[in-house]
């Protein structure tokens, strides 16, 4: 073995015997405090969009520990795991803090991750977990008689079907003159992406627009067939369901087959500042459904600003990420868990909620205009009210927002999709799910 | 007609996108038989360099020299700490070696530039122009000439220069090569830089398609089918294979994609591989190797 071999063998087991000792040493007492266990993945492809929505999450978390003294006095403990957004690394992350951390108690997991939502369908029933994917969670699992352990909270893509298609009315002059024109949605051929075909094929038989379905094959890197599709078929509006490189890529080879930005509605995975500012001046107008929409004119935001950012204390490397679209999802994510921990504590007491209590706060879940108001959240998030039926929340809406070439301007307020369109779908396909895994829906008693 | 021309033209220029990504392997392999895992890394980092470099004020063509210069350093670093020890091991060894490399590059470049998606303006307008009829992208074509003098440039070094014989004399037999005085360090480290550089040309070209992102790395996915068919030995095969790959899957994804009610145009490359793989496994260019039994 040369010198410097030795020399690179003894730094590294030096390092490592460091690392140990240090993470032995300040393993942290968790009891009596709240765990929260955040799924990272701060590294790979999609770590772009994590750094400001992590730092969302971590800010508002520290903002409540540290400002307000904890939820009712329960301070929150935050354990990162690193997830690399794959499936594989999230399922070992949701083993290690199922059942709490250093006596820390977990009341409910936020995967982030949609596929990885999936993938604890079933360990989550089993192991009575609740999993809360806001905005990315399974449609299905709207129907809590079926799916007790799974929150789809906020948002799902057959509403943002209905929302697109809203707001393209409105754009028209009313739903009436969605008649004969021609909606192309350009989707990543994925679940996620196939997910609104079904609720547009129901909503281009209610109002009779033609309804063209074109798939974009992971990443996306490469459009111009697609588009030369779009451009042949004389679409009138795109709607994009893109998601990474598929965002920018499709906006520029949009405007090389001259396809105009302002008719072009992207979905909430394609209308960050990441998605619209690397396609330079083609994505000026550009146009996307945003349910958790950017700016830093919010109380909440203000609040934050004050006392995390100007301290020192955010979790942002980059303060030009706060206020971006997704540093607000984290602001919103963290929300919805504070609030669910207070709906708790209300029923259960002020202390550390269990995996049980977690559910039926979850389920619980009131987030109306006056608490939003109290919140300081009035125009970052809508009404959210759970219930058994209800895992989602009873109203769904989105904001359109627009790329004026630097950041995003609001286009519409809350646009409000209808609950009951696709109601009956929903509960057929969950019964058809409780069918097929010798599930006993529950009753619904609240 | 004009609806499937154009179709089959975008293809093709698209195949000379995934060519300028094929070579950068292609040059590795021809002098040292190892498959590159790291080349993807090493497009990601060099586009990297270039825009945090351009980010911070410094003109395009110098922070241009400046990454080369950072690409060629890297090669000697590469020589040095990961081929050197490796040499004389078997060729799954190395290849091992350069999948660990591209991690090592790719959280090197995360940890020095950060993960921001960052615009990158060449200042080349990506706007279709109609040429005989059908519509064309102007950056299309001028990523076509950029490859094309790549393409050039490569032909001349190897075909003309000391350097490019030596190169081809230890593709062609590395014993023979060393037995004559060829001295195979400096060989790797010169086309090691090489790779460096189509790399930086490479990245540039789909940074500015795409942005400069973590997933610029994945663009090397479309290079393995173009490989194969073209083989890996071959820059001429680089070329062909990417064209033959970027027009098929075009027409794919139109004709056939309908009937499966989804994209295809990911496996349809690779289903063409295949058949490559079972009728001509050298692809269209590739050395054939004859081994003594």
């Amino acid at each position: 073995m040369s010198l410097f071999t030795k020399a690179i063998s003894l730094a590294a087991a030096a390092t490592m015997a460091a690392t140990l000792m240090s993470s032995a040493s300040f393993a942290e007492d968790g009891t009596g405090q709240q765990l929260y266990p955040l799924f990272t993945y701060r590294t790979g492809p999609y770590a772009p969009s994590f750094i400001p929505f992590g730092a969302g999450n971590i800010d508002y978390l520290r903002y409540i520990n540290e400002v307000e003294g904890g939820v009712d006095g329960v301070k929150i403990l935050v354990q990162e795991c690193e997830t690399a957004y794959t499936i594989e690394r999230g399922i070992e992350c949701y083993e290690r803090y199922k059942n709490g951390y250093n006596g820390a108690l977990t009341a409910a997991i936020y995967p982030h991750s949609s596929g990885l939502d999936v993938a604890l369908t079933d360990k989550a029933r089993i192991d009575k977990i609740p999993i809360v994917s806001p905005g990315g969670g399974q449609n299905i699992a709207t129907d809590g008689r079926v799916f007790p352990y799974q929150y789809p909270l906020v948002f799902d893509y057959w509403s943002e079907a209905q929302i697109i298609v809203d707001y393209i009315a409105q754009q028209a002059g009313g739903y009436d003159k969605l008649k004969g024109l021609k909606i192309a949605t350009l989707y990543h051929d994925s679940g996620y992406g196939r997910d609104t075909i079904e609720p547009l094929g129901i909503l281009s038989k209610k109002y009779g627009f033609e309804d063209i379905q074109i798939p974009v094959p992971h990443p996306g890197e490469q459009q111009q067939t697609q588009w030369q599709q779009i451009r042949r078929a004389g679409a009138d509006w795109v709607f994009l369901r893109g998601w990474g490189v598929m965002t920018p890529v499709a906006i520029k080879t949009a405007a090389r087959v001259g396809f105009p930005a302002d008719r072009i509605i992207g979905d909430i995975w394609s209308g960050s500042e990441d998605d619209a500012r690397p396609a330079g001046a083609a994505a000026k107008g550009y146009l996307a459904v945003s349910v958790f929409p950017p700016g830093t004119d919010y109380g909440i935001l203000k609040t934050l600003k004050k006392d995390i950012l100007d301290k020192g204390e955010s979790d942002l490397k980059d303060n030009s990420k706060f206020g971006t679209v997704y540093y607000n999802y984290g602001v919103i994510e963290a929300i919805t868990f504070v609030e669910a921990l207070r709906t708790g504590h209300k029923k259960f007491g002020n202390r550390p909620l269990t995996a049980a209590e977690g559910q039926w706060a979850l389920e619980n879940l009131d987030i109306d205009q006056k608490r939003i108001a109290e919140l300081g959240a009035e125009g970052l998030i809508s009404p959210l009210k759970t219930s058994i039926d209800n895992h989602k929340g009873e109203t769904i809406a989105a904001k359109i927002i627009q790329w004026n070439g630097q950041s995003w301007d609001t286009r519409t307020d809350w646009i409000k999709a209808d609950a009951s369109l696709f109601a009956d779908v929903i509960k057929a396909k969950a019964a058809a799910y409780a069918k097929e895994k010798g599930i006993e829906p529950r009753v619904a008693t609240n | 007609m004009s609806y499937f021309l154009e179709t089959l033209v975008s293809g093709l220029f698209a195949g000379v996108m995934y060519s300028l990504v094929a070579i950068g392997f292609v040059l590795i392999y021809k002098a040292s038989g190892v498959f590159n895992f790291a080349q993807g890394a090493m497009l990601l980092f060099s586009a990297l360099t270039v825009v945090t470099l351009t980010e911070k004020g410094m003109p395009f063509a110098l922070a241009f020299i400046v990454t080369s210069f950072v690409m060629v350093v890297m090669a000697i670093l590469i020589e040095w700490l990961v081929l050197r020890p490796l040499r004389n091991r078997d060729p799954l060894t190395l290849f091992m070696a350069t999948l660990g490399l591209s991690y090592v590059i790719e959280g090197f470049a995360q940890l020095l530039m950060g993960m921001d998606v960052h615009m990158l303006d060449l200042g080349i307008p990506d706007v279709a122009v109609q040429v005989g009829g059908i519509y064309v992208s102007q950056f299309d074509i001028i990523a076509s000439l950029i490859a094309l003098t790549l393409v050039a440039t490569l032909a001349i070094a190897f075909n003309k220069t000391r350097m490019g014989i030596s190169l081809r004399a230890v593709a062609a037999d590395t014993l023979a090569a060393q037995s004559i005085g060829i001295r195979l360090p400096v060989i790797w480290r010169i086309v090691w830089s090489v790779a460096g550089i189509v790399a930086l040309v490479a990245g540039l070209v789909w940074g500015s398609r795409q942005g400069v992102q973590y997933s610029l790395s994945l663009v090397t996915l479309k290079a393995l089918p173009v490989l194969i068919i073209g083989g890996f030995s071959s820059i001429p095969g680089a070329i062909a294979g990417g064209l033959l790959v970027g027009a098929t899957e075009a027409l794919a994804d139109i004709y056939i994609g309908p009937l499966v009610n989804g994209s295809v145009s990911t496996w349809f490359a690779y289903i063409l591989a295949v058949g490559f793989l079972l009728a001509r496994p050298a692809g269209l260019f590739g050395d054939r190797e004859i081994e003594r039994v």
